[in-house]
C-alpha cells in the first residue's frame, strides 16, 4: 500500500507537468494567431521574433531562479540579489551618460549585448570564485551582493539625476523589460546559452535534490558542494545575464514562476520542478502578453506587468508562511 | 580504521581542536564523551569532511579525508549531524531513500527500494513513510535521518548527538541497533553521546576529549570510573553496578 500510494504521488506531478506542456502551447498558439491582418508574413515573423524571445527569457528565468534557490536553501530568494540587474541598468545609464541618447541608440546591437553580458558574468565570477577557497561563507557572498547592489542603484540615480531630460527617456525605454524591439540575431546567441544552460541543469537534476538537503547532508552524500556550487551559480549568472541582456531586468518573474510552479506540481524534485517552472514562465509570459496586447488595447509593458504581479505573489507567499 | 594524527583546528582566531591523535580500530561502538565545547562535534565533521581540514591529517579505511573524492568516501562512511534542517519539503521515504543517493546517483533502484523499506521498518518508520518531514516531531524526524545515514550501508558510521529528541524507548531502540551493526556486520560506529550511562552501557570503547583534545580513550571499563570522570567532567560522580552493569549516578 506505502509503495503504490508513493508512485501514485510521483506520477500526478508529471501528469500535471504535461497539462503546463499544453497550456504553454496553447498560449503560444493564442499569440501567433489571434487578431491576425494586414501583411501575413510579416506580422507572424514578427511575433514568432517576439515569442521565442519570451520563450528564451522565460526558461532562462525560471531555471536559473529554480538552481539558485536550491543552492542558496532559500526558496523566497531571487537572483537579482547577486545585484547582476542593478549592475545592468547602472551600466545602460553610465552609457547613456557618456554617450548621451542618440550615441546610446547609435550602440552595435551585438557589441552591447556581449557587453552587458560580459560585465554581469564577470561580476557574478568575482563573487563565486572566492568560493573555491577553503573557507567560504555563502551568506556573505550574497551579503556582498546586496552591498554592491545597493551601490550600483545609488550610483545610477546619480547619473540619472545628471542626464539631460530626453536622454533620460531613451534610458527608461532600455531599463524596462521589454520583448519589442528584439534584434534576431542576439535572440539565437540567448537562445544558445540558455539551451545550454537549462541542458546542464536538467543532467544535475538529482545533485541539485540532494543539495536541497542542506550542505552538510549533501557533502555526507557524496556531492563535492564547493564545486558544484559554485558552478551552479556560474550558470545561473550566465543565464540571468542572458535574458537580462537579450530584453532587460525581469527579477520577480523567476521569484512568480517558481513559486506557482511549486504549488501546481507539490513536489520539490527537480526532474518535475524544473520543467514545471519553465513552463509557468512561458504560460505568464506570452499568455500575459496575449491578454496585454489584445484584451487590454496593447499599450503597456510585460515587464511592469510581472513586477506588479510578482510582488503580491511575494508577499501572499510570506504571509502563508508566516501563518503556518 | 580511522587514523587521526596531528590534528588542529582553529575557527576564528580561537583554537577548537589542539593536535588531536587518535586511532579508532575497525568494527564495534566507539563513543566520544566530553563537556560542551571540547571539539567532539569539530572533530566529527573534519573526520566526516565537511569542515576542510587545516593541519594534520585524516584517514578512514586508508582513504585520506582531504584528497580522496566526496562519491567516494561516501560509499564508506556516513554522517549524521546534530540537527541538520531539511530545507526541501519531502516525505519520510523520499528522505531516506537520499541515503542511497552515493550508489545510484541519480534515480532508486528495485535493491535500493528495498534497502530504504528495510530501513523504515528498523526504525518503526513504516506509518510516518507518507508524511512530510515539516509534519513530524523533533523525535520522529531524528528517527528518519538516522534511518537515511543507516541506508547509505557504509563500513563507518558516524553520528552526532543522535539520541537528541528521542523518547527512551527510541533511544535504547537506536542504541541496540548500533551494538548489533558493530557486532553482527564489522561496522564501525563513532558517535559523540552526552548520556554517559549509554555509552557505558552500548560502546566497546570510550573516547573523552576536553579543551579541544582527547584527554582519555580505552575500553568503556577502564573509562568508567569515579576519578576518570571527575577528571573529564570536572566533578565527582558516583559509579556503582546494579545488576552486573555499570551505572554513573550524575545527576544527584
Amino acid at each position: 500500500m506505502t509503495e503504490t500510494a508513493v508512485q501514485r504521488d510521483m506520477v500526478r506531478p508529471d501528469f500535471r507537468v504535461a497539462i503546463m506542456a499544453a497550456a504553454a502551447l496553447l498560449a503560444c498558439l493564442a499569440y501567433m494567431t489571434i487578431g491576425l491582418r494586414g501583411n501575413l508574413a510579416f506580422v507572424l515573423e514578427l511575433r514568432s521574433v517576439r515569442l521565442a524571445a519570451m520563450v528564451v527569457v522565460g526558461v532562462a528565468v525560471a531555471v536559473s531562479t529554480v538552481v539558485f534557490q536550491t543552492v542558496c536553501a532559500n526558496r523566497i530568494i531571487t537572483p537579482s540579489i547577486m545585484g547582476l540587474d542593478a549592475l545592468y541598468i547602472f551600466c545602460q545609464t553610465a552609457l547613456v551618460f557618456t554617450l548621451s541618447g542618440f550615441g546610446f541608440a547609435g550602440i552595435d546591437p551585438r557589441l552591447h549585448f556581449l557587453g552587458n553580458f560580459m560585465a554581469m558574468t564577470c561580476l557574478a565570477l568575482v563573487l563565486f570564485l572566492p568560493m573555491l577557497r577553503r573557507q567560504f561563507d555563502l551568506t556573505l557572498m550574497l551579503l556582498t551582493g546586496v552591498v554592491l547592489s545597493v551601490l550600483f542603484r545609488s550610483l545610477t540615480t546619480l547619473l540619472a539625476r545628471l542626464i539631460d531630460p530626453n536622454d533620460f527617456a531613451v534610458l527608461q525605454g532600455a531599463v524596462f523589460a521589454s520583448f519589442n524591439a528584439v534584434e534576431p540575431e542576439l535572440l539565437l546567441l540567448a537562445a544558445a546559452i540558455t539551451v545550454a544552460g537549462t541542458f546542464i541543469a536538467w543532467r544535475a537534476r538529482h545533485v541539485l535534490d540532494v543539495l536541497a538537503l542542506g550542505s552538510d547532508t549533501a557533502i555526507g552524500l557524496g556531492v563535492a558542494w564547493r564545486v558544484t556550487a559554485a558552478g551552479l551559480l556560474v550558470l545561473v549568472a550566465a543565464l540571468v545575464s542572458a535574458s537580462t541582456a537579450l530584453v532587460g531586468p525581469m527579477a520577480f518573474l523567476g521569484l512568480l514562476v517558481v513559486s506557482l510552479a511549486q504549488r501546481i506540481v507539490g513536489t520539490n524534485r527537480h526532474a518535475v520542478l524544473i520543467p514545471a517552472a519553465a513552463l509557468t514562465a512561458i504560460i505568464v509570459l506570452v499568455g500575459g502578453q496575449t491578454v496585454l496586447q489584445h484584451a487590454l488595447g496593447g499599450e503597456g509593458s510585460l515587464g511592469i506587468v510581472v513586477e506588479f504581479a510578482g510582488g503580491i505573489v511575494f508577499l501572499a507567499i510570506l504571509f502563508a508562511s508566516g501563518r503556518r | 580504521m580511522i587514523e587521526i594524527s596531528g590534528v588542529s583546528l582553529t575557527l576564528g582566531g580561537s583554537g577548537i581542536l589542539n593536535d588531536v591523535n587518535l586511532t579508532v580500530p575497525k568494527g564495534g561502538v566507539t563513543a566520544l564523551v566530553g563537556p560542551n565545547g571540547a571539539g567532539k562535534s569539530s572533530l566529527l565533521s573534519l573526520i566526516a569532511r565537511l569542515q576542510p581540514l587545516q593541519s594534520g591529517r585524516i584517514t578512514v579505511d586508508g582513504l585520506a579525508v582531504d584528497t580522496t573524492p566526496s562519491r567516494e568516501l561516501a560509499k564508506v562512511m556516513a554522517i549524521l549531524r546534530q540537527d541538520p534542517g531539511v530545507a526541501s519539503r519531502l516525505r519520510v521515504a523520499e528522505l531516506v531513500g537520499f541515503g542511497r543517493f552515493p550508489h545510484h546517483r541519480g534515480r532508486l533502484t528495485a535493491q535500493d527500494r528495498e534497502i530504504v523499506a528495510a530501513s523504515l521498518e528498523q526504525f518503526d518508520l513504516g506509518d510516518l513513510s507518507l508524511r512530510f518531514i515539516d509534519t513530524l516531531s523533533g523525535g520522529q524526524r531524528q528517527r528518519a535521518l538516522v534511518a537515511m545515514t543507516f541506508c547509505q550501508g557504509t563500513d563507518y558510521i558516524l553520528l552526532d548527538e543522535p539520541l537528541n529528541n528521542l523518547d527512551m524507548f527510541h533511544a535504547r531502540n537506536l542504541m541496540r541497533t548500533l551494538r548489533r551493526i558493530g557486532d553482527e556486520h564489522g561496522k564501525t560506529v563513532l558517535i559523540v553521546l552526552h548520556d554517559i550511562n549509554h555509552a557505558a552501557a552500548h560502546a566497546d570503547r570510550i573516547v573523552a576529549m576536553k579543551d579541544g583534545a582527547v584527554v582519555a580513550s580505552g575500553d568503556t571499563e577502564a573509562i568508567i570510573r569515579p576519578d576518570v570522570l571527575e577528571s573529564i567532567f570536572g566533578f565527582p560522580m558516583l559509579v556503582e553496578r546494579v545488576a552486573g552493569r555499570l551505572a554513573v549516578l550524575h545527576h544527584t
